[in-house]
């Protein structure tokens, strides 16, 4: 025993980066590695709180995330899926070349993820900065200016026409097909025959906003509900950005509380971008030591690490993408 | 950290004293920096140790007021405002600031790499970085206070919490950092306890505390970054208007109190599981008899912090839960009793036919399990559903939690503070006064808080400033319960604090326990081990004996070397 300890102490045979309460490099390399996966495992849960939020109130407000989510640009948000998911593939590989001691191909390809992330925030900055223009924010901050669509785009300002004149709603009294895809966005509510409406989503929400955004005359003392919508023209289907300038210009069509969503939006991806930026700071410090050459074959814990960590980054953006953009 | 001179300083001398003149962890180096930005496991720990003693003392006599102002109905010191702030600031601070960091950070960083058989936790920068965050929570806790402070009661709960003028913002943004302190403190030693166990330390030769530590640890790095983020929510909620908990914008203020819970009642068992851990040592020891069912108690341990994030909606009983969720919880509320009297089962079992030593740490290890008991078993009146509508906030509730929070944690704690003090400090303290202490705490924590149940059940409201006359009696005799134990706190603290300057000097093994801390000098080397120690049954006791020359015991193998 004492003579390991002596051994332990021998300062000639501990290498610069072993500490000196670790007797081999590779109990340090395990000791980190399992100490940054249980700080992933937090990180997680610290997400998770925000994952709870939007299932609760997307379980309690469906309406609201499906009529929101149209103001979220999908090809924006699909670009930066892109531009993550290359940047976690550069990290891994730099991970892999600072294990074969390719010291300038690991530094070019941290500084590839270094750009990836800016990349990602700077589409994110485009996005807010829409988003802060509309005045799409979150609670007492909600303001949408209705219209600022219109303005800027004199092309769909006509379709959006085209979308008010619409051939006049047909009523239909019996129609217990529409009631029930507008009522099943209501969970628990009672269909006509008095059968609890399963808890699915109204099949087409591009009917279901239309039948929103629709001015009814004030003569029909008719239920929304109870109106079923005819085909939308011979001109045929209604275009994505009709949807939203049209949802825009109109603030009837709006369900109650939007906001809610924004809110979540802003907090989920916002604390997401304070990863991202965390994780470039840490992506740079990595950079620094790898041309400075500190890092080889022997010891690459620290790039090891927070290619985890960027890669914990890269993951909660694939869960945000399709539950923040990609509703049905 | 030069490692030489420890190994070619001589080997220490078991006579009394001879900790103090050989290099020691105390004396390594000199100088306030030398402490404060130490990387040294037990440094971090003595740190630990005078912060959260501070914020006890601090928090203990916030409670002073309280019962004084509720010594007669009306006002007597403080108006109702004033008042609603006393008892905000004493629950933050006492389980912020002191029990949630109490025995892990304090004592279990002191003690867990000893224990281990290792030179120190896995990451002392981190290690040290979580007292510096510690500092800087305790930091914001202390400016809230002299903005206006906080009324809110420990909870925060919304929608008040979002509406009241007082500083909710500093406030929780120092509990955020105590949580990342919390957090760094059970992720360091969960790694510490897979990778730095030394050859033959085997996960079942492991001393009972550091399975609890263990235990303790898997909660804090799975249940704080919840409270992270919920306060994250109220501060976003206060500052920016989010309206996520905020019923006029369409949020849900009962989703905090879940969000809240969903930390903070695995959190209790974040303060209770450490304390399991000490009474598992020190009932052994005391009794000189090896532990009774250690694999039981060891994964009851396990059991109880996974039961404990199953359990939250209990708090929420009267709070609009769905009839179905409340019944739910409250079947997963009694499991938990099942653990918790496995262990208290085990160590009655441990004591039977030992021979039980009355040293001042299993005095207090003895009123912990009577008082621990009585605070579960009332945990049960509050469990079941139709009891609780009639008990939910009253004092009964109050009497139920200081039960178990002050009757256990707190008790354990100043068990194992006593039982690891010639450790810790080289020191011994006056074992008679210890025990005279012990006493009046116990004597006057039940006067003080066996009343509340009384008065509870009779339903006296928690929280209120005023009161109806036919409390009087009750309150009279809680608050002269209270003055009884501060007695006994200000004897406790007296003599130890003497102990530094006059006390004789420790044996490295005063106790005859085996776990490894006590096979390394009082106070241990900077390195821990001169030697590292080799690992057996931390319950075997029967190579120790007693030498009434050190006033200690000698282990009869090492001897004969």
């Amino acid at each position: 025993m004492a003579e390991r300890t002596v051994e332990n102490h021998g300062h000639g045979e501990h290498p610069s980066y072993l500490q000196h309460h670790f007797d081999t490099a590779e109990q340090q390399f395990t000791s980190g590695k399992l100490g940054m996966w249980l700080f992933l495992a937090t990180e997680v849960l610290l997400f998770a709180g925000l994952f709870c939020a939007y299932a609760v109130y997307r379980g309690s407000h469906p309406e609201i995330f499906i009529y929101a989510h149209h103001f979220l640009d999908k090809n924006l948000g699909a670009l930066n899926t892109v531009i993550l998911l290359s940047s976690s593939l550069t990290m891994a590989w730099a991970v892999r070349a600072a294990q074969l001691d390719q010291r300038k191909l690991s530094a070019a390809l941290l500084a590839l993820t270094l750009l990836g992330g800016c990349g990602f925030l700077s589409v994110k900055y485009v996005e807010y900065s829409h988003k802060i223009r509309d005045g799409l924010l979150w609670g007492t901050k909600y303001a949408p200016a209705h219209g600022a669509h219109g303005a800027t785009a004199p092309g769909h300002e006509a379709a959006g026409q085209a979308a008010h004149q619409a051939p006049a709603p047909v009523v239909d009294p019996h129609a217990a097909e529409a009631q029930a895809a507008v009522a099943a966005t209501r969970p628990g509510a009672i269909g006509p025959d008095g059968v609890p409406v399963p808890r699915t989503f109204a099949p087409d929400p591009v009917v279901q906003s239309q039948a929103a955004a629709l001015d009814l005359p004030a003569s029909l003392s008719v239920e929304p509900s109870l109106i079923k919508i005819a085909p939308a023209g011979p001109e045929g289907v209604v275009q994505p950005e009709t949807i939203k300038d049209s949802l825009i210009r109109d603030p009837a069509a709006a369900p109650k509380n939007v906001h809610i969503f924004f809110g979540i939006y802003y907090l989920m991806t916002g604390l997401h971008g304070i990863h991202v930026v965390l994780g470039m700071g840490a992506i740079a410090w990595v950079l620094r030591k790898t041309v400075r050459g500190e890092f080889g074959s022997a010891y690459y814990t620290p790039v090891d690490l927070v290619g985890l960590y960027w890669h914990l980054v890269d993951l909660i953006w694939i869960f945000l993408f399709p539950l923040l953009y990609l509703i049905h | 950290m030069s490692t030489s001179e420890t190994l070619t300083g001589s080997r220490p001398l078991r006579a009394p004293g001879a900790g103090h003149e050989s290099d020691n962890y105390l004396n390594h180096s000199k100088g306030i920096l030398s402490w404060i930005f130490t990387l040294d496991h037990k440094r971090i720990g003595v740190l630990y140790l005078v912060s959260i003693l501070s914020s006890f003392f601090v928090a203990g006599m916030l409670a002073m007021l309280i019962r004084t102002e509720l010594l007669f109905p009306g006002r007597q010191l403080v108006s109702p405002d004033a008042y609603n702030q006393l008892f905000t600031l004493h629950g933050a601070i006492m389980i912020f600031l002191f029990i949630i960091p109490g025995i892990p950070a304090a004592l279990g960083n002191f003690v867990l790499p000893l224990m281990l058989g290792a030179k120190d936790v896995a990451f002392p920068r981190l290690n040290l970085l979580s007292w510096w965050l510690w500092l800087s929570g305790a930091f914001l806790a202390v400016v809230s206070i002299l903005l206006g402070s906080v009324d809110t009661g420990w909870t925060f709960y919304t929608p008040y919490s979002t509406t009241t003028s007082t500083a909710v913002v500093s406030m929780v943004s120092g509990v955020f950092i105590l949580g990342f302190s919390s957090i760094f403190t059970g992720l360091n030693f969960i790694v510490t306890i897979h990778k730095l166990r030394p050859k033959g330390m085997t996960w079942f030769r492991m001393p009972l505390m550091l399975w609890a530590l263990y235990a303790t640890a898997l909660i804090q790095v799975l249940a704080t970054p919840v409270l992270g983020i919920t306060l994250l929510l109220l501060i976003m909620e206060r500052v920016m208007g989010i309206g996520i908990f905020d019923s006029r914008l369409g949020g849900d203020p009962v989703l905090f109190q879940h969000f809240f819970w969903f930390y903070s009642h695995p959190a209790v068992y974040i303060m209770i599981l450490p304390a399991m851990g000490v009474i598992s040592e020190l009932i052994s020891v005391f009794s000189r008899k090896h532990i009774f069912g250690y694999r039981f108690i060891a994964f009851s341990s396990v059991a109880i912090a996974a039961f404990g994030f199953l359990v939250w909606g209990h708090h929420m009983f009267t709070s609009g839960q769905s009839d179905l969720i409340t019944v739910i919880f409250s079947a997963l509320t009694f499991s938990v009793s099942i653990p918790s009297a496995i262990k208290v089962f085990n160590w009655l079992a441990t004591m039977y036919k030992g021979r039980i030593q009355l040293d001042t740490p299993m005095v207090y290890a003895l009123s912990f399990i009577v008082l621990f008991s009585i605070g579960g078993l009332t945990g049960l009146f509050l469990g079941a559903l139709a009891t609780d509508v009639h008990l939910h906030d009253t004092y009964f509730v109050v009497a139920h939690f200081h039960y178990v929070m002050f009757g256990g944690t707190v008790i354990a704690f100043l068990g194992g503070l006593h039982y690891w003090w010639p450790k810790m400090t080289g020191r011994m303290y006056n074992e008679s006064l210890g025990r005279v202490a012990a006493l009046l705490i116990f004597l006057g924590f039940n006067v003080t808080f066996f009343t509340q149940f009384v008065m509870g059940s009779h339903g006296m409201p928690r929280r209120y400033f005023d009161y109806l006359p036919q409390f009087t009696i009750y309150h009279q005799i809680s608050t002269l319960g209270s003055y009884l134990m501060a007695i006994g706190f200000f004897l406790c603290g007296a003599y130890l604090v003497h102990s530094l300057y006059r006390g004789e000097a420790a044996p490295a093994n005063p106790w005859g326990a085996n776990s490894l801390e006590w096979h390394t000098p009082s106070p241990p080397p900077h390195d821990n081990f001169e030697h590292t120690p080799e690992a057996g049954d931390p319950y075997d006791f029967t190579d120790w004996t007693y030498d009434p020359a050190i006033r200690g015991y000698v282990a009869k193998s090492r001897t004969s070397h």
